[in-house]
């Protein structure tokens, strides 16, 4: 997690090279463990609401857009695959490769943010924004059979849509944030074969949010489309 | 990088002239250090300025608990002074203070390390703790917050109209800084050990600390979230816990307790990890079932995340819930349980000395083992149905935290003093202070149990005149409790300038950290150790002078 | 004490198959849920969801290959921290009912 300026990029307070790199990868992976709890709290109160609102719940989940949701799943998935080969690049010391990839993966982490803006607006149209303004009619519809459910539940489902994507959507903001900033120093010529730690260390924090999200999808689109 | 093995018995380095402290004297060479030991004294002075504050608040409570009535403040009030207390104490003191002050300042030494792993990133947990401490005093400022230091929600997230958003984040960002503490201790012990400072080497200081960081990392991030619900829950009305909504009020008390029950663990594993070190050096002997003690850590660490909901067992949790927590919170007890016999073993034919940090240390065990039972008496449910937010359960918490933790960060503070400052300070006060301290905090919080077990609930404001006798009791515990905590502010920073000088090695201690000068210089040893002993090789170390080190 | 962690850098073509393979593995997923499987559509949801989280964990983030196994400890813990929330907690929610 260290930067600094110029090759040799020791820092004086380690014994050499290899050290450093291990201590900030170890650091990096620390750090995307508390990531990991950080959701895993909204993920836990998720799964308890979801078991004790089975329906609301589902019903929910229903109205969300899943070509929406699958499009965007796909287009992480490319991106961490982008990501995995700017690393390789950067081992390569191939810069405009490496910037290429960098870029393309900051175009994709907006493309998501673009589709998920396209997402909340729907949900602004459907009145399904928890607050003064919701109001849900929609049925549970299980196989053709329509269960109503209560509403206020619903808006339950809703609010934790919002939290979850929204939190997620705030780290995609910040990996895109940290991606630019590292395409930059790459096409200044920052990171050779010798050392391309940053952009390792930035692809892990990508590859976790890439990960949150392949749980957020099936939990919060897919629970029940079967009709 | 040339290494030298230091031999176990070395005559230690007389002080130099340039050392960590006088290497740079402008404000910026401060503010701006990335030097591990200026970082730790930053946080010494910011950490003792919030456990006055925290202090200040606790006089408050007692003073007024002094009469049955009602008469220094409106309920109200009093709910916002006790919320502050809770506030300040726990994540402004307790959390960070055994960790950021000795476990900053000695973790890289002990290690043979030039300084932690993340220099910056260690600068960046102080400001961060800054930051939040600048917070947490604005929303005092401004009225305070009273809902407790627990918030619970509904009240938090929809019925009080104090600054619970401005709370809540003061306690986030003093969050992250305890995650990039830990995050740094853990990269560290892992990747920047000393030649030959295998695992079963280390003292057991830093086990301590390696296994609070490990809660540090996977709890804290927990409440962080929860401070994110409750302050979405405030600001955008989004009801996660909201009843209403069909959310459910004690699913905020699952989340907040699942950190704050480990964060306890937080505050006394650090303190643990001083009892070893001020147990061999004052029994001049190894330390009894090394493994077992260092195992013991990661066992705490990790059953810790096992028992929150014994928080909440009157609560409205199922039944069976709470059988199943309270099986588990019973085994904690078990590593703690460990720690105390093998100390005690230590003790045992060992060559026993009545320096400050060692009455410190025995202090400790007795005062966290009386503390430790009473869990056990809270973790049985019948009990706790009978005691529960009671002044049982204040008692049994502050004997742990300043019976337990307080007393082990002031041992380890008058035991490495001399270390960081390289001036003794007078024993004969700090043993006078250390006695007051034990005989204030005994008569402050041994009435609470009886007050608690006869029915006082706590957070009240008033209570039935024939409570009196032991709230008074209490508080004249408590004023003897803070003359013993401000004499050592006093002397402390007497000795800073007229504490006799002290050499690398006052105390004939084991521990690598005492191979460097006192102060050390810059970047700890001249030149890197090569470790080829095992921890607390008091056997090998020249036996003790009678003279050395008391300060005359 | 510095460990030489290896950096086993797959081909592209590796890491272009896991990509595929990522795909097609949403593709199965969301298909699933259009079919009726009772309470066994949310296992397979998880299941697969977890099958692409380990194959992203495994390649995509080096853990497969790297030297100590310090890293894969690492990942453990943290999803096993998480489990314990989860299942302690559901310990409550799944037994109010029971009386």
């Amino acid at each position: 997690m260290e930067h600094e300026a110029h090759n040799p990029a020791l820092l004086h307070h380690f014994a050499d090279a290899q050290q450093q790199k291990n201590a900030a990868s170890l650091g990096m992976w620390l750090f995307l463990v508390t990531e990991i709890m950080f959701f895993g709290g909204m993920f836990c109160a998720y799964l308890v609401y979801r078991l004790a609102h089975f329906n609301a719940f589902a019903a929910g989940s229903q109205q969300l857009n899943i070509w929406m949701g699958a499009i965007n799943t796909a287009v992480l998935i490319v991106s961490s695959v982008t990501v995995v080969l700017a690393v390789k690049a950067a081992e390569a010391g191939k810069r405009k490769v490496l910037v290429g990839y960098l870029v393309v993966t900051v175009l994709l982490g907006m493309t998501f943010l673009v589709i998920k803006g396209f997402e909340y607006a729907e949900k602004f149209e459907k009145h399904h924004v928890p607050g003064p303004t919701f109001n849900f009619t929609d049925k549970f519809d299980d196989n053709g059979k329509q269960i109503p459910v209560n509403p206020k539940e619903a808006e339950l489902f809703f609010s934790l849509y919002f939290a979850m994507t929204g939190m997620h959507a705030l780290h995609m903001i910040i990996g895109c944030g940290l991606f630019s900033v590292l395409a930059i120093l790459a096409w200044k010529g920052h990171y050779t074969p010798g050392y391309f730690t940053p952009i390792e260390n930035a692809g892990l924090y990508w590859h976790l949010v890439d990960i949150i999200w392949i749980y957020l999808f099936p939990l919060l689109y897919l629970i029940s489309r079967h009709s | 990088m040339a290494s030298t093995v230091i031999p176990a018995n070395q005559a230690p380095a007389p002080t130099p002239k340039l050392n960590y402290l006088n290497n740079g004297h402008t404000l910026k060479s401060w503010l701006l250090t990335t030097d591990h030991k200026r970082i730790a004294i930053l946080y010494l002075i910011s950490v003792t300025v919030f456990f006055f504050l925290g202090g200040f608040f606790a006089m408050l409570i007692r003073l007024e608990l002094l009469t049955p009535q009602g008469d220094l403040m409106q309920a109200d009030t009093y709910n916002k002074v006790f919320t502050m207390h809770g506030l300040i104490m726990v994540f402004f003191f307790l959390i960070p203070v055994v960790p950021a002050v000795l476990g900053n300042f000695l973790i890289p030494i002990m290690l043979g390390a030039k300084d932690l792993a993340f220099p910056r990133i260690n600068l960046l947990s102080w400001y961060l703790y800054v930051v939040g401490g600048l917070l947490i005093s604005h929303v005092m400022l401004t009225g305070g917050v009273d809902t407790g230091w627990t918030f619970y929600s509904p009240f938090s997230t929809e019925y009080t109209n104090t600054k619970i958003v401005e709370a809540g984040l003061a306690a986030f960002i003093a969050g992250f800084s305890s995650i990039f503490t830990g995050l740094n201790f853990i990269v560290t012990i892992h990747r920047m050990r000393a030649p030959g400072l295998t695992w079963s080497r280390l003292p057991l200081f830093v086990w301590a600390n390696y296994a609070t960081s490990i809660i540090m990392i996977l709890g804290t991030p927990v409440i962080a979230i929860t401070i994110v619900l409750v302050a979405v829950e405030r600001l955008f009305h989004l009801g996660i816990f909201d009843p209403r909504l069909g959310g459910d009020p004690l699913l905020f008390q699952h989340l907040f307790w699942f950190y704050s029950h480990p964060a306890v663990y937080i505050m006394i594993l650090p303190s643990m990890g001083v009892v070893n070190e001020l147990i061999t050096c004052f029994s001049r002997k190894r330390i009894f079932g090394y493994k077992f003690i260092a195992l013991s850590s990661i066992a705490i660490a990790v059953l810790g995340f096992l028992v929150w909901a014994h928080h909440m067992f009157v609560a409205g949790i199922s039944l069976y819930a709470a059988m199943i927590f309270s099986f588990l919170t019973f085994f904690i007890g078990v590593p703690s349980a460990v720690k105390v016999f093998n100390w005690t073993a230590t003790l045992y034919k060992g060559s026993i000395s009545y320096a400050t940090p060692m009455l410190y240390a025995f202090g400790f065990i007795g005062l966290f083992t009386m503390g430790g039972l009473t869990g056990l008496f809270l973790a049985t449910l019948g009990i706790d149905v009978h005691v529960t937010d009671t002044y049982f359960v204040v008692a049994h918490f502050h004997y742990v935290m300043v019976g337990g933790v307080l007393m082990g960060y002031l041992g380890g503070l008058h035991f490495w003093w001399p270390k960081m400052t390289g001036r003794m300070y007078p024993e004969a006060w700090a043993k006078l202070s250390a006695l007051l301290i034990f005989v204030g905090f005994n008569l402050t919080f041994f009435p609470q149990f009886i007050l608690g077990y006869v029915g006082m609930p706590r957070r009240y404001w008033q209570y039935p005149p024939e409570f009196q006798a032991l709230n008074v009791l209490s508080t004249a515990g408590a004023s003897i409790l803070a003359a013993g905590y401000l004499l050592p502010m006093i002397y402390f920073v007497w000795s800073l300038r007229y504490g006799k000088i002290a050499d690398a090695n006052p105390w004939a201690a084991a521990g690598l950290e005492w191979k460097t000068t006192s102060p050390p210089p810059t970047f700890n040893f001249d030149e890197t150790p090569v470790v080829t002993w095992e921890a607390y090789n008091y056997d090998e170390i020249p036996p003790w002078e009678r003279r050395a080190p008391v300060a005359r | 004490m510095s460990e030489h962690e290896e950096h086993t850098s797959h081909s592209q073509g590796f890491y272009i198959a896991i990509g595929i393979t990522l795909l097609v593995l949403t593709i199965t997923t969301a298909a699933v849920a259009f079919v009726n499987l009772g309470p066994f559509n949310p296992v397979v949801a998880l299941l697969i969801a977890t099958i692409k989280a380990t194959l992203v964990v495994l390649f995509f983030m080096h853990v497969k290959g790297a030297s100590e196994k310090l890293t894969g400890a690492v990942v453990v813990s943290g999803f096993f921290f998480l489990a314990i929330l989860i299942s302690l907690s559901l310990a409550d929610y799944l037994t109010r009912s029971w009386r």
